[in-house]
């Protein structure tokens, strides 16, 4: 008797429909399109200010506007999200071990929870916020 | 002595023949189960008094042998740890995705078992020691190192779990590399290079994009995901040597 195995083909534009984690996944992969757009914003407003007062003032204004505003809200919300999660998998990325023990997970997603802090506080500090 | 708890339970089970069909099908199944059954006793029960024909591997039904791992309402789990009572309505169960289907339930594990002899799964020492000159010691920090990621049962869950490696089949895969990196972790052990051949290029740890359902499906608790992620950025380090540091080896 010959084999004749069926291959049940993945669909390779729907796969991620199949389960929740799956869904997860992509959302997470999705932020990357907000963070690429936010990078894009930054790159013309570079731009707008070498172009002069005038043209940054021109840009400072366009960033005010109601759909500005929504735009940066959402890159706000997927770069919270992905770095969250980003953090939450370093534990197991980056294991401490200590003798026979391991280092709690937590304390190590901790320890950049508190670094991400310090740091938005100095570049809050450094905009002159406080 | 209480009589155990018994209920009609439904599964819908792939059916596959190789000898008559183009492709699969659902077959649908009633069966009195009792309450603390788990999938595997319904299959063995449907086998047993229903339909002998029904195709599917088990063996040691205490989840540690890895043969039984199938889909059980979409999700890859050892059938033998699958409680019945877990699931309610029809349960569906299918083989385990990504793998070609041989019959039934019964997949072919040829990829995984060709992938796992390619990453070297063993100790390879430096130099080998005559018997005489006694054994490989090791402390029990440096076993702890490596000892999660060697609970791996070889069950495969993770391989149908991983999108990854549904979609792009040359991935070398969870299990595998997890199982190189044991031995890469192991203090005995000075095979990592041999390895890296393999783990480090795209079909090895650059595949991987970090989804994580290998992780979350496996049944040791071996966390695969983990090790990939490690392995990424050893092998990112020894780039850097080689690439960046005059006089660099990795």
């Amino acid at each position: 008797m010959s084999r004749r195995p069926l291959i049940r083909e993945v669909p390779p534009t729907s796969w991620y429909f199949r389960q929740p984690r799956y869904l997860r996944y992509m959302s997470r992969e999705i932020t990357s399109i907000f963070i690429g757009a936010y990078c894009v914003l930054l790159v013309v407003g570079l731009q707008r200010l070498a172009a002069g007062p005038a043209a940054w003032e021109g840009f400072l204004a366009a960033l005010k506007s109601p759909a500005s505003i929504v735009f940066q809200f959402l890159c706000l919300v997927a770069a919270v999200y992905h770095a969250a999660t980003w953090f939450n998998a370093t534990q197991k990325a980056m294991p401490i071990q200590i003798g026979e023990d391991f280092v709690p997970g937590n304390l190590i997603s901790g320890a950049h929870y508190a670094a991400w802090a310090v740091l938005s506080f100095g570049v809050l500090f450094l905009a002159g916020v406080f | 002595m209480t009589p155990l708890k018994e209920r009609l339970v439904q599964l819908e089970v792939l059916r596959y023949n190789p000898d008559t069909d183009t492709e699969a099908h659902f077959q649908r199944y009633e069966v009195m189960c009792q309450e603390e059954w788990v999938v595997l006793d319904a299959l063995n029960k449907i086998k047993a008094d229903i339909d002998p024909t029904l195709n599917y591997r088990w063996s040691c039904h205490m989840a540690v042998c890895g043969s039984c791992g199938m889909m059980i309402n979409g999700e890859p789990k050892l059938s033998c740890h699958a409680f019945l009572r877990s699931y309610e309505g029809v349960i569906r169960v299918e083989p385990l995705a990504h793998f070609p289907v041989e019959r039934d339930l019964v997949t072919a594990p040829d990829d995984f078992m060709e992938k796992l002899k390619r990453v070297k799964p063993y100790v390879i020492p430096k130099e080998k020691k005559p018997i005489s000159e006694g054994e490989y010691k090791q402390t029990p920090a440096q076993l702890m190192k490596f000892r999660q990621y060697s609970m791996c049962i070889n069950c495969m869950l993770c391989y149908a779990a991983c999108p990854q490696y549904g979609l792009t089949p040359h991935f070398i895969g969870p299990a595998a590399l997890t199982l190189a990196h044991r031995y890469n972790l192991d203090s005995r052990d000075e095979g990592r290079k041999e390895r890296q051949e393999v783990v480090a290029t795209h079909e090895g740890v650059w595949e991987c994009t970090f989804v994580g359902a290998c992780s979350e499906v496996c049944p040791a608790h071996v966390d695969p995901a983990s090790a990939l992620q490690q392995m990424k950025i050893t092998s990112s380090v020894d780039w850097i040597v080689e690439h960046l540091i005059p006089g660099g080896k990795s």
